[in-house]
């Protein structure tokens, strides 16, 4: 069980002070010269034995990502881009560290920025987090005042600023080569890949791109080491993890667990439990709207963490978990999501730009039953033809919800049909 | 709806916003000026009080010496640029699953009902834009609205109905959680974090 100690966002609810005395007082800015001072070697290798896999959704490892990065500094300067284009649904931890611990943040993008030889850090903060946004650049403002960053960062020789740039709401902006784009200024659209931003990034040169919350526990593992960090969760799933609970629980909230926990307890400790009792659950959507909805007998038992998620055909992704209780209509839920996936799609690729109208227009009239028992499979063989068959991974993400729909909910959808066809005769 | 401003003749930075323009613009590296584009249309949309006329957008294809329809592309791809006018207050309500799930219908109906309006509506004085937006990324603090900058959380009915009267009398409500939590915590307290910081 995690305790406190080992908790490494502990002004989470904005108790104390998000400024730079109240994150000194916590831990924040202690020390960093010395751990700069053990070199990038020794800091890449710290992340990639911890274990930290990317908090954005992918999970891929974040120490292995910055080994991508050119060894050396060539013609084209390197940069550090961070994810802060928080906006899958059900996802709302970035916006904490954000508004309440932005020093953790900005010391990470020091350690990290070090580790990948870049001098510029850009954090890409979604338009609609403004006052969040407000409270970053107070802390990169209060860090560069005290010579944490700026000129000679923390005494340590290496010049590094910080930046913040502010989306206008774009969901697609959140996938790496979209949201380079869109800092570049233009319209956010995924760009192919390869090459990958670690050769070919932000203006043409080598960018590593990273979620807010995998930057922010940097620092925290650079000083306790990976050890510690990879102490908690099962092997290859390790760390500590914000989890967004919301939906039909007592006490929607956010907290930061333990990964690997079970799903039952982490909703029963921390969110009060399922809206009328456990035995109530109808589903949960386990790591925000893009991965399939999980039945309640597998809720019963299945831990939260990359792996075993995986292996329930599902994911870990954010770890955003929206509970549903008996009362839901779930078809109108997931039709929901079509809608959003529509909303959203950027329009350049054509399966999806298409696919996703197509999806929700089907989705929309599996809500009422006006269909015919075998378009469901006709809609989950479009779903097919839309995954991997774009540039990103949007098409997959407005696919695998309506899979996860089909394969748990056929018969909900089914006797819709039927009792809309004896309805009609 | 009889609500309507003209299309203004001319648009220019006030002297304020000049000043911000040209440190918006240092913030990228040299010849990358094209990266201010965002940051530029916000601070002209905000200048003219929540939306962006296309003389606008000019201005800033002028300042950043770029082609107009770099900029009118860039402006039409971001749902948060409003190409007609808003009003002073924009009600954005958010009915994304997790807030739908927790009733932003009910929330949608009020807002409806306390201002007079339907979705994309605005009011006959000026003062409220109802919109619904995707996600706004406050998911265990559902059903959320956004009013300018501004988010309004944990909403009922009766909640966004008081929000709405106190603007409408020119009051600041209060932001945040509605029903007395702190911020993300569970309600009643946390149960973590009980410690002292």
């Amino acid at each position: 069980m995690l305790t406190d100690k080992d908790r490494i966002f502990t002004n989470l609810y904005g108790q104390h002070d998000f400024g730079l005395k109240g994150a000194k007082s916590r831990g924040d800015w202690d020390a960093t010269k010395e751990i700069l001072a053990k070199g990038r070697d020794w800091i890449i290798n710290e992340i990639k034995t911890s274990g930290l896999r990317g908090r954005g959704g992918a999970g891929f490892s974040t120490g292995m990502k910055w080994s991508f990065m050119p060894k050396e500094v060539g013609s084209r300067p390197h940069f550090l881009v961070v994810n802060a284009d928080e906006g899958e649904p059900g996802t709302c931890k970035d916006r904490e560290i954000l508004r309440h611990d932005p020093h953790k943040l900005v010391e990470g993008c020091l350690i990290a920025g070090f580790a990948v030889q870049a001098h510029a850090a850009y954090i890409y903060v979604r338009g609609e987090f403004y006052n969040e946004a407000l409270h970053l650049q107070a802390a990169i403002d209060q860090a560069r005042e005290a010579g944490l960053i700026g000129k000679n960062a923390c005494g340590s020789g290496w010049d590094f600023e910080v930046y913040v740039h502010r989306g206008m709401g774009a969901y697609v902006c959140g996938e790496e080569s979209a949201l380079i784009e869109s800092l570049e200024g233009k319209k956010g659209q995924p760009r192919l890949k390869p090459p990958f931003p670690a050769g070919i990034g932000l203006y043409g040169c080598p960018t590593t791109v990273n979620n807010v919350e995998s930057i922010a526990v940097v620092p925290t593992i650079a000083r306790r080491g990976a050890a510690w960090f990879s102490s908690f969760g099962r092997p290859n799933n390790a760390g500590t993890k914000l989890f967004c609970i919301s939906g039909h629980v007592n006490k929607p909230c956010n907290v930061e667990e333990s990964m690997s926990i079970p799903l039952r307890e982490l909703i029963e400790k921390h969110a009060g439990g399922v809206r009328g009792g456990w035995d109530n659950l109808l589903g949960v959507i386990p790591g925000g709207s893009s991965v399939p909805v999980l039945t309640k007998d597998i809720c019963d038992n299945v831990l939260m963490d990359f792996d075993a998620l995986r292996e329930v055909r599902s994911g870990l992704g954010t770890a955003a978990v929206i509970v549903m209780d008996k009362s839901t209509d779930i078809v109108k839920a997931i039709a929901r999501l079509s809608y959003f996936y529509k909303h959203e799609s950027c329009g350049q690729c054509t399966p999806c730009r298409e696919g996703t109208g197509w999806m929700w227009r089907m989705m929309e009239r599996m809500v009422t039953g006006e269909a015919e028992l075998e378009e469901i499979d006709m809609l989950d063989e479009v779903t097919r033809q839309v995954e991997g068959h774009t540039i990103c991974a949007l098409g997959d993400a407005a696919a695998w919800p309506i899979q996860g729909l089909i394969r748990s909910f056929r018969p909900e959808m089914e006797r819709r049909i039927l009792a809309r066809r004896s309805a009609r005769l | 709806m009889s609500f309507h401003r003209e299309e203004p003749k001319d648009f220019a930075f006030s002297t304020e916003n000049l000043a911000k323009a040209k440190s918006i613009v240092a913030k990228y590296p040299e010849g990358k000026s094209r990266s201010a584009v965002m940051p530029l249309l916000d601070l002209a949309q905000r200048q003219i009080g929540g939306w962006l006329p296309r003389i606008a957008m000019d201005y800033v294809a002028q300042y950043l010496g770029l082609d107009p329809i770099k900029v009118y592309e860039v402006a039409n791809f971001y749902t948060m640029y409003n190409k007609k006018p808003v009003g002073e207050n924009h009600v954005q309500v958010c009915t994304n699953l997790p807030c739908w799930l927790r009733g932003s219908d009910q929330v949608v109906s009020a807002c409806k009902k306390t201002l007079g309006i339907g979705i994309g509506e605005t009011t006959q004085d000026g003062k409220f834009t109802l919109s619904e937006v995707e996600c706004a990324g406050a998911c265990v603090n559902a059903p959320v609205a956004a009013i300018n900058d501004d988010y309004f959380e944990d909403l009922d009915e009766a909640s966004i109905t008081r929000v709405l009267e106190a603007i409408k009398k020119g009051e600041k409500p209060k932001l945040g959680p509605q029903n007395g939590r702190m911020n993300s915590a569970p309600i009643g307290g946390p149960t973590t974090l009980k410690g002292e910081g």
